[in-house]
């Protein structure tokens, strides 16, 4: 479904990813695990169109190169990111965020029963209604944000860590929603620090290291291997 | 009041005029609650236009976190426009010769028509070519152009055929619309050509061009062959009247002069009915609808915008769009109350612009209904400086109320610093 090879980046410069190469099959939930810095999330962002990656980069999705497409357009194509520190509009209501979610959307009947889909998706949201997002907790805010993703009706998803910064407990239910999601059809690209969680869930995963891929396979695999073990899993395993 | 826009409104005078100074045209005063209601009625309807110029300023720096200083050139630009379409829909009725005013040469036909004429050009050639395939980018821009530009030929065509029939109060809607299609064609190019290549740059050097613009429209507006170096008399496009006078023309305690009725216009209602009905659209476009909340979206984070699927270009372009033509709007209007154009550079006409700039730091920069709110508080503090303190001092009761704001509450009325919750 989304194809990546020697997609390379800079930010002026400072090479951030080195021509990484990764592949996202239909119905899949792959994971991208690194430390902080290690390029993840410059690679969810080139993929939606936010930064411009360096000639010769191929991102190809359902057989189309999206490398030079405006991030709208992407978005459009049902390839929906859900951004690092979540990025809900903090003085808009939840209600309003997730119309935004739906904003390349037209068909009203559609968008109500996507959101009803997502309110029951995420109780807790549905309490909030009509809160504004700024008041929400840090895990409200996530859930927040993947309700807001969802209403684009995506095919691929990117999540960007997704559970920085939250409770272990609301960590637990993030999981258990992103597997939900899948479920429910949705393909999903995982970018993580938490390995733990993110190798429990995905089918396969890439680890990557100040802007290369150093390892991949099937997600159970790395669990297993002593280097994803010792790097990343230190404090769980 | 500045000579040089005009007659001045009816206002008080202390001491009062003696007869000889009656004769020479000065107003004598009210009583004390004639004065109120009159001070207050002016700083109204002057206030409503500087909100009408502040949601341009307050929306843009929302957007883009600058100060677009060419937008007190837009207003200008505004009255301008509505001139030149004016004087093409044969609204001639000041006598030239008399008032010692001489037509600006300023061909508006030319462009309307050349738009126009661009415009159906374009469309019997291109469109079949392209049908099913989207148009790149600078095809839409130019495709936008022509049709605005045909827009407004037509409504300047219409406001000619309407003076003709004797419709004139419509006509002079029509030239209001002109008015603010053109600057919001002016608008949208000037975000294109000189703001769009500086989105990633440091805020000052946008923040130069846009000086640097705002320049470039004053002195393109001196051009022979644009508006010229010389003010005009605006030709009344709206019905004005006395509506109805509070108190009557009765002598004065001492029998020395005469008390003035206080007077309200139906200019003045026109004025600030126009203004609030914009104002009162523009907030229901920013709050209740799809585009509105793209708006805010981009506002917050461009980023973040991007990844809902909203075209951050194409929002930011229509903010600039917006605001131009909110700006237009209020160049119409003021042109009408006070009857005289300055040239495009004229300070009193630029000063305008930057008083609104003012309303929109006072009302909270970035802040909707703070621009709304500071417009018409400044209009209110100005003429009640003018009326009841020193009037010479009109512009520093303006600036001052920016410094005490600014020391007291940096934000503004309606400003806060928001609260980011991780």
């Amino acid at each position: 479904m989304l194809e990546v090879e020697s997609l390379a980046v800079s930010y002026g410069a400072i090479k951030a990813l080195h021509g990484i190469g990764l592949r996202v099959g239909r119905g899949e939930i792959v994971t991208l695990i690194g430390s902080n810095g290690a390029g993840k999330s410059t690679t969810l962002r080139a993929i939606s169109g936010l930064v411009r990656p360096a000639a010769g980069s191929k991102i190809v999705y359902d057989g189309t190169s999206i490398a030079s497409r405006p991030p709208h357009e992407i978005v459009r194509m049902g390839l929906v990111q859900s951004p690092e520190g979540r990025g809900v509009f903090p003085n808009m209501t939840v209600e309003e965020n997730l119309e935004l979610g739906a904003y390349v959307r037209s068909d009203r009947d559609g968008i109500d029963a996507d959101r009803e889909k997502a309110l029951s998706l995420f109780p807790r949201l549905k309490e909030r209604f009509r809160q504004s997002a700024g008041t929400l907790s840090g895990g409200e805010q996530q859930m927040l944000a993947m309700a807001r993703a969802l209403m684009a009706r995506p095919r691929l998803l990117l999540l960007d860590e997704p559970s920085l910064g939250l409770a272990p407990q609301i960590v637990q239910v993030i999981f258990r929603i992103i597997r939900e999601i899948n479920a429910g059809g949705t393909t999903i690209l995982l970018v993580e620090q938490n390995a733990h969680m993110a190798l429990k869930v995905a089918h396969r995963a890439y680890v990557l290291e100040v802007g290369r891929i150093v390892m991949e396979g099937p997600a159970a695999e790395l669990a297993a291997s002593d280097q994803v073990k010792n790097a990343y899993m230190g404090r769980h395993a | 009041m500045d000579s040089r826009l005009g007659p001045a409104p009816p206002r008080a005078h202390w001491p009062p005029p003696r007869a000889h100074e009656q004769a020479r045209g000065y107003y004598p005063p009210f009583t004390v609650l004639e004065k109120f209601l009159q001070t207050l009625m002016d700083g109204l309807a002057v206030g409503s236009l500087y909100a009408l110029i502040a949601l341009g300023y307050t929306m843009v720096y929302g957007i883009l976190k600058f100060i677009n200083f060419a937008h007190s050139d837009i207003f200008v630009l505004g009255a301008w426009i509505s001139y030149a379409t004016a004087l093409f829909a044969g609204y001639n009725d000041l006598d030239p010769a008399a008032a010692g005013i001489q037509a600006a040469p300023f061909p508006v036909w030319v462009l309307y028509g050349l738009g126009g004429a661009t415009f159906v050009a374009l469309v019997v050639a291109g469109i079949p070519k392209l049908q099913g395939r989207p148009l790149s980018e600078s095809a839409r821009a130019l495709l936008l152009g022509v049709t605005w530009a045909w827009a407004c030929a037509g409504m300047a065509l219409a406001a000619r055929v309407l003076q003709g029939a004797g419709w004139s109060i419509v006509g002079g809607g029509a030239i209001l619309i002109c008015s603010m299609l053109t600057c919001g064609l002016v608008g949208f190019t000037l975000e294109r050509v000189a703001y769009k290549p500086l989105r990633n740059a440091p805020r000052l050097n946008v923040l130069i061009t846009a000086i640097g613009i705002s320049l470039l429209l004053q002195n393109l507006g001196q051009l022979e062959w644009m508006f010229g170096t010389r003010p005009q008399g605006m030709p009344s496009l709206l019905p004005d009247a006395v509506l109805a006078e509070i108190g009557g023309s009765r002598p004065s305690p001492d029998a020395d002069w005469t008390v003035q009725p206080v007077r309200i216009r139906l200019l003045d209602v026109i004025a600030a009915g126009t203004a609030i009905v914009l104002m009162l659209a523009l907030d229901r476009l920013v709050f209740h609808t799809k585009i509105g909340r793209a708006m805010r979206a981009v506002s917050f984070s461009e980023r973040n915008a991007a990844l809902m699927g909203i075209p951050v270009d194409r929002v930011i372009s229509f903010t600039f769009v917006l605001g131009s033509m909110l700006a237009a709007a209020a160049g119409f209007l003021y042109a009408q109350k006070y009857t005289k154009l300055g040239q495009t550079a004229d300070t009193v006409w630029v000063l305008l612009g930057l008083k609104a700039f003012v309303a929109a730091v006072v009302g909270g920069i970035g802040n909707i209904r703070g621009a709304m709110l500071g417009g018409i508080l400044i209009g209110l503090l100005e003429f009640f400086g003018v009326a009841y303190l020193i009037p010479q001092l009109r512009d520093v009761y303006v600036f001052g109320v920016l410094i005490l704001v600014l020391l007291v509450r940096p934000g503004g009325i309606l400003g806060s610093t928001a609260v980011e919750k991780v």
